[in-house]
């Protein structure tokens, strides 16, 4: 053994307070876990206020029809996070509510992981991490080919950028100036086993998005307002491809969930802890 | 046929504003012409196949037809997830030109050798494998991909193969050819095999064996039933592919055959790699002597499976 010893990064902090409608979904997305016993809950915890803006303010879509061809497209590549989405697609109205409690279940449309064909307003089918973007330079090479004019836009995840191919996609973006393209990246700073810092480091992450051609912002991704008004910029830039790097906490909104991966994906939920994970989010 | 192949790219896309194209490395000059006339649906990659696939994916879904050329074990070996994924779970509409089927690259060594391609996408739901003949029925083949739905896998040989094929039987997706009759052994063959094949039957048949030859340029889906048609009233049966004997048209038909359940069994012999990484360079004709895929070694094969059993 020799050099010095890895220093630990401490774990992210994030005050941003959560308001009625955030802690409403989240409330939704445990009912889910409660009805389908698992799900990846801190993953869908951090991305929450990133998808709410995304549909609240910024997507152009018709729930009566997904297909509709001027629709922004939004490709979740961390398919694990899809929690928070379903919740989000349901209160749209692509699908009935009553879908959300059949989470997981041999007679329900949403799985661990969002289907296309299957869930009104998936785009792609994912889950294994790495292929959302290049979907999504597919959807903007198209839309810039026939000359339309909706936007599209992927999120990933920090792990997810361990994967080669992800870079891959972000090359191709930026050499065909792809300025349709949003990437919004959550960097909740902890993937599965342990934190980023510790299993693959991405930093110095920003400047990596910049280098391969990115015009890149950085905002509190549980800030409603940032988010917000970074998405109301896009395109950041006309002749790049934009990447939002969304610092956020991972379980955002419970204390004992918050930078804690015993959270990360959870397979058996005892009654008690979905009591107190309820009682955390009450909106008073 | 690689030629013949790319060049029916270029007409397929002057006809149909859906059809892109996209590579990734290739040889200086690949499809110039494609290039200089549709530049906004000519597209050159770089060595980043997953993201090829991936866009592909994207731009299929959006109801364009693409139409992807590199290397095959980059697309099978390393694309395998891409593939599975991206391709045949969103049945897209791509269609994944596999340059160096078998052993063309054989100067290569096996990096480049594509032995395994038919077993690794054969077990792929919704993908389609077709291995033309020679150019001819290459030439038959690429107009009936552009409508037909789902991805496509088309297994490239080396150029300047012999012509073998002819139009008499039309060309189908999904169906078998019937290339010679005969009542007593059965040769089952794809891709540029035809031509061993068609010269061991005739060869045989002067040993006063008549062999019957059938063509399969679609590997998946599986022609079972003309297979078992033809198995049916032979004594013995032979496949013969430029793949390895594990998971290709040999297993394919050792499947079909199996399950058909004869009652009397069939005399059966896969011909093909015999489990190997192809240890020497040369040529591609030099390696398929070397693993007995010749017209001789298929002689001796289908005279040995009509031997009565204790004689052997």
């Amino acid at each position: 053994m020799s050099g010095s010893p890895i220093l630990a990064k401490a774990p992210p902090i994030n005050t941003t307070l959560l308001d009625r409608r955030s802690k409403e979904i989240r409330r939704k997305i445990v009912r889910m876990i409660e009805a389908g016993g698992r799900g990846h809950v801190g993953s869908a915890f951090s991305l929450v206020e990133m998808l709410r803006v995304l549909y609240d303010d910024i997507l152009k879509y018709d729930p009566a029809n997904p297909r509709w061809r001027e629709r922004d497209r939004f490709v979740l590549s961390k398919g694990h996070g899809c929690l928070a989405l379903y919740v989000l697609l349901a209160e749209k109205g692509f699908f009935p509510e009553a879908e959300l409690w059949k989470f997981c279940k041999s007679d329900g449309i949403l799985g661990g992981h969002p289907e296309f064909g299957k869930v009104p307003g998936i785009e792609a089918s994912t889950g294994s991490l790495g292929h959302g973007l290049s979907f999504g330079v597919g959807f903007a090479l198209n839309a810039r080919h026939d000359q339309a004019s909706h936007r599209i836009f992927v999120v990933c995840s920090d792990g997810e950028s361990n994967e080669g191919s992800l870079w891959e996609a972000a090359l191709c973006a930026a050499k065909h100036k792809l300025n349709n393209l949003t990437v919004l990246v959550d960097y909740n700073k902890q993937q599965s086993y342990s934190t980023t810092y510790e299993v693959l480091d991405m930093e110095p992450f920003a400047d990596k998005w910049r280098a391969f051609g990115f015009a890149v912002e950085e905002v509190d991704g549980h800030n409603i307002e940032e988010l917000r008004a970074a998405l109301r910029r896009v395109p950041l830039d006309s002749q790049k491809p934009g990447a939002i790097i969304c610092h956020t906490i991972k379980g955002k909104g419970v204390s004992f969930v918050e930078n804690n991966l015993n959270w990360h994906h959870k397979n058996k939920v005892a009654p008690d802890e979905v009591k107190a994970l309820l009682a955390e989010l009450e909106t008073d | 046929m690689r030629k013949t192949c790319l060049d029916m790219v270029y007409e397929l896309a002057r006809k149909d504003r859906r059809v892109f194209f996209i590579g990734s490395d290739l040889g200086i000059g690949t499809l110039k012409q494609f290039k200089a006339e549709m530049p906004d649906r000519f597209f050159m990659e770089g060595v980043s196949e997953a993201n090829i696939i991936g866009i592909a994916a994207g731009l299929a879904l959006e109801g364009k037809i693409v139409y992807i050329n590199t290397i095959a074990t980059f697309l099978t070996r390393r694309c395998f997830e891409q593939v599975a994924l991206d391709l045949c779970l969103h049945n897209a509409n791509v269609r994944l030109i596999g340059s160096g089927g078998g052993m063309v690259y054989a100067p290569l060594g096996p990096t480049h050798e594509a032995i395994d391609d038919i077993a690794i996408f054969r077990a792929l739901p919704r993908m389609t494998i077709v291995a033309p003949a020679d150019a001819d029925e290459m030439r038959r083949l690429m107009p009936l991909t552009v409508d037909y739905s789902g991805p496509i896998y088309v297994r490239l040989g080396k150029g300047g193969d012999p012509i073998v094929t002819n139009d008499r039987t039309p060309f189908q997706i999904g169906k078998t050819i019937p290339m010679r009759d005969g009542s007593d052994a059965l040769i089952v063959s794809t891709g540029v095999m035809l031509k061993p094949a068609l010269d061991a039957a005739e060869a045989l048949g002067k040993e006063g064996i008549e062999a019957a030859v059938l063509h399969m340029p679609t590997i998946k889906p599986f022609d079972t039933e003309a297979v078992i048609e033809r198995a049916s009233r032979a004594h013995a049966v032979v496949t013969l592919e430029e793949h390895n004997i594990i998971g290709g048209l040999g297993s394919a038909v050792a499947e079909a055959i199996a399950e058909a359940n004869f009652d009397a069994p069939k005399r059966f012999k896969r011909i093909g790699l015999p489990d190997v990484f192809p240890d020497k360079y040369g040529s591609q004709a030099g390696l398929m002597a070397r693993y007995g895929l010749t017209a001789e070694r298929i002689v001796e094969i289908v005279q040995s499976l009509m031997q009565p059993a204790n004689a052997k």
